[in-house]
């Protein structure tokens, strides 16, 4: 079977004043049908930029798409015109941002935004569009929602707007859910109420997710796989387990080791990854971790390692990495010991 | 309520800080917003008290109410046995030198137009620490290096900087006026995971060289346990629930506690599959207006 979507090679470039910024660099990754992807990463790792430019979303100028191929269901959204992408943005594929004031129109009623969408994609009339978009607004758990579809966004606390994002996000059932930061500004206990009906949709519909996030708690409840990028790049990907078990990248390795979990509360002192996140408008010539990577070989810094199967671990466990993360880990030990 | 064996250096009691909203000129009704009301507990010497909340629980306002950024209406704050509630500004600044904040956002705690060096030293002028230009670059400098920037930096400008970078420069700011407690307002939300480890290290460090007590404001429960002494729980202005940090995480007794700890997400694939988030109704489930915070063991208070 085809992957619903296929990335080949994509590269994304701004020009800006101070020179160009180096966003996405050579990312490739096949997306299965029902699979739900973790993406993981900080910022200027490339997470939400290269989905943006994958679905015609980030202004050019500046951006740029210096190269690559996004096949979505065999179509390459790169080459698609500007009517076509709106056709299939909220339709085949939706999406959630992080800032639900930014993405919803403050002057329309939620009514207004829903319906609107799901007559443009879908043959419904305006009187089966508005029972669908109750009924969505019932879907991700709005109370009374016949009566609060007739307000506007700002009448909505920020968990219940988010709640209308992925409302809006799923109101076409898309094959594909992309969301970005989608929790990250909500209370956890509101989190894990949509986290929860998150899962409930696919249940339900099958649907393919992308959930971009810096929070590894949240991918591990979520994904069935990991996707880690760094500079943008891909630095990790594989299922799930794999990748919290036995990571490979040393990136994720020390984003894992520096979380405060109960046994490092004894150990008094939490690991941190020293340096700072690297210039995008000086791409390095390797790997773009290497400079703060203590695992690193000379040919890391001067030749970026290809995507490839971690050896002895599971297929389609992918490591970008020039050092073997659990060899250097093994001498590390028996040095301390 | 003694929350602490020994003398505490922060003493809160019945914080209040009401305000009206809505009627006005225009008619209407107004009504009363409680965004903290009846809000007790120490800080002792030394000790680093974590409060947690959702948004809006009253958190930051508790922050700011006790370092008089904003002035409460109601209630006791006592510094160091003294009490600083309605102080006024002239003596309220030999409190403030031992009480300083570090926020949220890195970037816009700076000024943009001052060098990070100058912005470091400008506490140290205005309180007349140091007297000549040779003795305050001196300061700047051990500050610098004491939080981890290279004191050659200093003539430069926060856009220069990383979030990281221009947080360990609001930290010496702190710092800089060798304070006895420092309000940290969710300190390391808006800086990237990779760095979030320095700065808690950093935070860890200092207080363990300088003595300081922390209230620690953070919705990342996993770094509160991690980092603090003792958490105390604000639910819709009022403080549910305060107690020795482990006792808050293995036995919480108030059911917005559970609740809370119950929505953490966990980095462990095998715990989030099995996890059940437990459901918090306020509605039926809040503090009755007389509830008053009981001890149900030693150093755990529940609001009751």
């Amino acid at each position: 079977m085809a992957p619903l979507l296929e990335v080949r090679n994509l590269t994304v470039a701004f020009d800006t004043p101070g020179g160009t910024v180096h966003a996405v660099n050579d990312v490739s990754y096949a997306l299965d049908e029902g699979e739900t992807l973790g993406i993981v990463g900080e910022s200027g790792s490339g997470k939400s930029v290269h989905v943006l430019a994958m679905c015609g979303l980030i202004p050019r100028p500046p951006g740029r798409i210096v190269s690559g191929q996004v096949l979505f269901q065999g179509r390459d959204l790169l080459t698609l015109s500007e009517r076509d992408l709106r056709d299939i943005r909220g339709g085949q594929i939706g999406f959630v941002f992080q800032d639900p004031m930014t993405s919803l129109n403050p002057v329309l009623t939620v009514e207004r935004q829903l319906v609107e969408l799901i007559r443009r994609h879908t043959k419904l009339d305006a009187k089966a569009a508005r029972a669908r978009a109750i009924e969505l607004l019932e879907i991700v758990r709005i109370p009374d929602a016949a009566r609060r579809i007739g307000q506007y966004p700002h009448q909505f606390s920020g968990g219940m707007r988010q709640r209308v994002m992925i409302a809006i996000g799923v109101a076409c059932r898309p094959k594909l859910l992309i969301a970005d930061e989608a929790t990250t500004a909500l209370d956890v206990t509101v989190q894990a109420q949509i986290l929860d009906m998150v899962k409930d949709l696919k249940r339900e519909f099958g649907t393919t997710v992308i959930w971009i996030t810096h929070d590894m708690g949240v991918v591990a409840g979520i994904a069935d796989s990991i996707q880690v990028m760094y500079g943008g790049r891909i630095m990790e990907r594989g299922p799930v387990d794999a990748i919290f078990a036995d990571p490979r990248s040393a990136y994720s390795w020390g984003l894992l080791q520096s979380l405060p979990t109960a046994e490092r509360r004894t150990e008094g002192r939490l690991h941190q990854i020293p340096g700072s996140p690297p210039d995008l408008y000086k791409p390095a010539l390797g790997d773009p971790f290497a400079p703060r990577n203590a695992f690193a070989t000379p040919r890391c810094l001067v030749e970026m390692p290809p995507l490839r199967q971690a050896e002895g671990s599971v297929p389609g466990h992918l490591v970008a990495a020039w050092y073997d993360l659990p060899a250097a880990l093994k001498a590390r030990r028996e040095t301390v010991a | 309520m003694s929350t602490s064996p020994t003398h505490p250096l922060l003493s809160v009691r019945n914080l209040a800080k009401h305000y009206t909203s809505g009627g006005g000129w225009f008619g209407g009704a107004s009504h009363l917003v409680k965004a903290i009301d009846d809000v007790s507990f120490d800080i002792a010497p030394r000790e680093i008290v974590g409060l947690v909340g959702e948004s809006g629980s009253g958190k930051s306002t508790t922050g700011r109410v006790v370092l008089r950024l904003e002035e409460p209406t109601g209630g006791e704050i006592r510094f160091d046995g003294h009490d600083i509630t309605s102080l006024p500004a002239r003596e309220l600044k030999a409190f403030r030198r031992q009480m300083q904040v570090v926020f949220q956002d890195p970037y816009a705690a700076l000024n943009p137009r001052m060098t990070v060096g100058d912005f470091v030293a400008e506490p140290l002028i205005v309180h007349g620490l140091v007297t000549s230009r040779s003795e305050r670059s001196d300061r700047v400098a051990a500050l610098f290096k004491q939080v981890g920037l290279d004191p050659r930096f200093m003539t430069r400008y926060p856009h220069e900087f990383s979030g990281g970078q221009r947080q360990r420069v609001n930290i010496a700011r702190a710092v800089a006026m060798r304070p006895r407690l420092i309000i940290a307002d969710e300190p390391i939300t808006a800086l990237d995971v990779s760095i979030q480890a320095q700065i808690i290290n950093l935070f860890q460090d200092l207080q363990q060289e300088l003595g300081m007590a922390y209230l620690f404001i953070a919705h990342d429960l996993s770094m509160v346990r991690y980092l603090c002494h003792r958490v105390a729980v604000m639910l819709r202005g009022r403080l549910v629930e305060i107690a020795p940090t482990e006792a808050i995480f293995s036995d919480p007794r108030h059911p917005y506690t559970r609740s809370l700890l119950s929505a953490i997400p966990i980095p462990n694939p095998a715990i989030e599959r099995a996890r059940r988030p437990l459901a918090f109704d306020y509605e039926t489930q809040k503090p009755a207006p007389d509830a008053v915070l009981t001890e149900v063991s030693p150093g755990h208070f529940v609001l009751i």
